[in-house]
């Protein structure tokens, strides 16, 4: 029998890169897909860092604190094991990472400089400058495309995945892609397919999301029968530049390096401090530093959810920039080197206002940021008896893995910055242990598949493609989007409530309907965007559905997920995570039990800086990280 | 006041390129992807006729991933941060042309096919060889001015400005242009990547490498980003020609250090 060895990976971002390196390390041969240059995946993005405890500001930080704060960030929604082998494996990642070249910042001595980020009281965010993401994401690309080279890896970049190629008994064999210039179809094979597809921010439309970042891979692997967890959980961002056609990040790094958040007080005003105590806005005509006040333990950098709900309520009670919705953002204090750190975010602010940020304030809102929740994937812990029988990372598909922005595994309920940039690394590092165990697992290969699998799934993607570019009616996909976001932005983000829920799930399956109805405005197969658009918006329809309905049923707030009339956390009914299914009609939901074997949930405090952390329980004794 | 401004914009494939103006109201804050995106919500061009969406790349929209360059006015940039307003220069309407990049294969209207440039990456070794990702301990101390310096080099984000600004890239020659150049000097600067110095110069020599430089410096005057461009040529330049040398003398590298 011939040796099973090729792996495709969907996605160039840091997961699917990850993912390409490690698994052509391990000597088996990646067909790597992505829809862009894998240089300009949306990882690019992440500005502020990476979280890594490596202790070196002599703060007796440690891998475990990491994860206590990891989970709790999360507000307890997420499973523990795998949160505590990420931040167990976090410093080898980043010696890794150093080695490879990646221009981390340095103190005088040549060490790694380590900044704060919110939710946490440590310094254990490494850098490189305000474009971190940018600089991990090429350190990787140039690894991979050392490999390249050494024809371990091979790119179809331009390329898009559009379904999975199951086998009779329902195990993935490959996929079906177009090419985008010329909507080529193809099919690719392989024993195993990793998904690294990143979040879905563009159902919303404008978000702080590269304009890849449609969701449409998950959304088409979940009609396919992938299950969808936590798909309620959306991270709005607390400040990002209001702007045309995105809203752009100014990274948490900016509070981390001491800048500041506030409004104009008004002692006229009152308002519930999150203690239960009711105070003035500030002073009248004077700076008031909400956060600060309300938060003195974390102050500006408390987590997302918080400060972005805070931000929102601020401008509710008209205290916004001239009455409106936009707060300042102040880093104009901060010293020189200071300031020369936070260079790229700054520049941007600059470039597309036209304002110095080193000299007057930022104006900022919230904006949807990162998608909390993704594909459903397994994580037989450490030591747990099948451990080696099951593999982690795989989604309910077999042969069909799941990681980075687009699975559901590390954050929970909220996600804390700068561990995006880990956990998209850190699992895809993991497939790279998990794949090799898979393949020696399975008991027939590619090769010896029937050839009617293949024709059939092209057949299905040819078919849908005449259909779509033949379509006659009165609906503009375009518009349609549009109409689509402003609801989804409107009742499903930073407050929900369930009345506006259901009507936003209404106007979901009204959408469903009229999408039916559209007619392309470019019906030929060069290059064309918009047949590429509205077959991804498809997709996207399904997956704002997953989100609208898991939001609707969750009554209770936990983390992004607040909703009027539901005060409070509901351990007992909802700490649980969200299963969806596809269903013709309506995604089916179930709940299941989170893994909480090291650490009971507590409430969530940012009020106080407390440096406490509890004793873990049931630490693994069998321990074996990917590095 | 009502502000109106015309995208004249060089359409087409490569067997057939034409113009095709669109007519917009300006709006505060807008910039050209903005206004793209509005043709492709109702692609009627300035003749009130129904026509094709616009096809154009973008990414980011922060000007970090590198996609949206195009050539606005005859100057290649990144159209994400192209702001409309300073276009209008007081007057109450104007014209911007926007054009697909000229030192790539066009594939359809303002997108061309850079996969040139990373096969340039390949030629001039872009990476630091690694023994592996396995844990080896930390790596080498860098010194915060190395750091800072190799720093500015990396942010190069491969948008091909640098190489469409060039006079010596073009059809008759096989210039490779300034930025895979700057990366070889990111690479040497690195402890790490040091070690390879000699195989990455060694592409500098040959047809295509940096001697094909006519130091016209358009690049450094391109770079969205800043990118200390001349100045890496010129480095390369002289580290090339010390290799020159050395190569022709035999000396290994071993020896001489």
């Amino acid at each position: 029998m011939q040796e099973v060895k090729e792996v495709i990976v969907v996605g160039g971002g840091l997961a699917g890169l990850s993912s390409a390196m490690k698994l052509a390390e391990e000597g088996l041969k990646v067909k790597l897909v992505c829809l862009t240059k894998v240089r300009r995946s949306h990882s690019v993005c992440a500005q502020g860092g990476i979280n890594i405890a490596v202790n070196k500001k002599n703060e007796d930080d440690s891998p475990l604190i990491h994860a206590f704060d990891t989970i709790k960030g999360g507000d307890f929604l997420a499973n523990q094991p795998p949160i505590l082998e990420m931040c167990l494996t976090a410093p080898s990642i980043l010696n890794m990472l150093d080695r490879a070249g990646c221009p981390f910042n340095r103190t005088p001595e040549g060490t790694l400089d380590f900044r704060r980020f919110g939710g946490t009281l440590y310094h254990r965010t490494a850098f490189c400058g305000a474009s971190t993401g940018q600089q991990l994401l090429y350190t990787l690309d140039e690894q991979v495309r050392r490999y390249e080279v050494k024809g371990l890896v091979e790119k179809f970049e331009n390329h898009e995945f559009l379904r999975l190629v199951l086998d009779d008994d329902g195990i993935a064999r490959g996929i079906v892609m177009h090419d985008i210039y010329n909507l080529n179809l193809e099919v690719l094979k392989a024993d195993a397919v990793v998904i690294a597809t990143g979040g879905c921010g563009v159902i919303f439309q404008k978000s702080t999301n590269s304009t890849f970042c449609t969701g449409a891979a998950n959304g088409r692997l979940f009609k396919q029968g992938m299950k969808y967890a936590n798909g309620e959980f959306i991270q709005i961002h607390p400040t990002a530049i209001p702007g045309q056609d995105k809203l752009r990040l100014i990274s948490e790094s900016s509070r981390g390096e001491g800048g500041r958040v506030w409004v104009y007080g008004d002692s006229s005003k009152s308002i519930e401090y999150p203690d239960g105590s009711s105070h003035p806005c500030g002073q009248t005509g004077e700076p008031w530093y909400f956060l600060e006040e309300m938060y003195p333990g974390f102050g500006n950098l408390v987590p997302r959810d918080i400060g972005a709900r805070e931000i929102l309520r601020i401008c509710e009670l008209g205290l916004g920039i001239d009455g409106g919705n936009q707060v300042y953002l102040d880093v104009s204090h901060l010293p020189r080197e200071k300031q020369h750190k936070l260079e790229a975010v700054l520049d941007i602010y600059e470039k597309f206002t036209g304002t110095d940020p080193r000299k007057l304030p930022m104006k900022i809102f919230p904006a949807v940021h990162y998608t909390m929740g993704g594909a459903w994937v397994d994580w037989p812990a450490a030591d747990d008896p099948d451990r080696e029988a099951r593999f982690r990372q795989m989604t309910n598909i077999q042969g069909c893995f799941n990681i980075g922005e687009s699975d559901y595994q590390f954050h929970g309920a909220n996600r804390l910055g700068a561990n995006s940039l880990l956990s998209c690394i850190y699992s895809g590092l993991v497939t790279g242990v998990e794949i090799p165990k898979y393949f020696s697992s399975l008991k027939k290969q590619n090769c010896e598949m029937d050839e009617s699998i293949f024709s059939k799934a092209l057949e299905v993607e040819e078919k849908r493609q005449k259909e779509l570019l033949e379509n006659t009616g009165s609906e503009n996909v375009h518009l349609l989007h549009d109409e689509l976001a402003d609801w989804m932005i409107k009742h499903v983000t930073v407050k929900r409530n369930n009345e506006d829920l259901q009507k936003t799930l209404d106007k979901i399956k009204e959408i469903k309907q009229r999408y039916k109805n559209i007619e392309l405005s470019d019906k030929g197969k060069t290059l064309n965007q918009t047949y590429v658009f509205a077959h991804q918006f498809e997709a996207m329809i399904d997956l704002a559905e997953v989100i609208t309905k898991g939001a609707l049923l969750r009554d209770e707030f936990r983390g992004a997920h607040f909703k009027e009339g539901f005060d409070d956390r509901d351990d007992e009914k909802f700490l649980k995570t969200t299963i969806a299914e596809y269903d013709p009609q309506e995604p089916k939901i179930s709940y299941e039990d989170v893994d909480m074997r090291h650490y009971d949930p507590v409430k969530r405090n940012y009020i106080v800086a407390k440096k406490s952390v509890p004793e873990i329980k049931n630490f693994p004794k069998n321990i074996k990280l990917p590095l | 006041m009502k502000r109106l401004y015309t995208l004249k914009i060089l359409r087409g494939t490569s067997e057939k390129q034409y113009f095709e103006e669109f007519e917009l109201e300006f709006s505060p804050g807008a910039n050209v992807i903005s206004a793209l995106m509005e043709i492709q919500k109702k692609p009627v061009n300035k003749k009130g006729e129904k026509t094709t969406p616009v096809a154009w790349e973008q990414g980011c929209l922060e000007e970090v991933c590198g996609s949206c360059s195009m050539l606005v006015n005859g100057r290649p940039r990144q159209a994400c941060t192209c702001l409309i307003e300073p276009f209008f220069e007081g007057a109450d309407q104007t014209t911007i042309v926007l054009a697909p990049f000229t030192k790539f294969p066009l594939i359809r209207d303002l997108v061309v096919d850079r996969t040139s440039m990373f096969e340039n990456l390949k030629k001039i070794r872009g990476w630091v060889s690694i023994d592996g990702s396995f844990e080896q301990g930390q790596g080498p101390k860098v010194n915060p001015d190395v750091q800072e310096a190799l720093y500015v080099l990396s942010t190069c984000m491969t948008c091909g400005c640098c190489s469409e600004g060039c006079p010596q890239v073009n059809e008759k020659s096989k210039f490779m242009g300034p930025a895979p150049i700057s990366q070889v000097r990111l690479f040497n600067g690195h402890p790490n990547g040091a070690s390879e110095k000699s195989e990455r110069l060694k592409p500098m020599l040959e047809e295509g490498g940096v001697g094909d430089c006519g130091n016209a410096q358009n690049c450094r005057e391109v770079c969205p980003k800043g990118i200390p461009l001349t100045e890496s040529i010129s480095l390369i330049g002289r580290e090339a020609t010390k290799q020159a040398m050395k190569d022709f003398f035999s000396l290994s590298d071993a020896k001489k250090q």
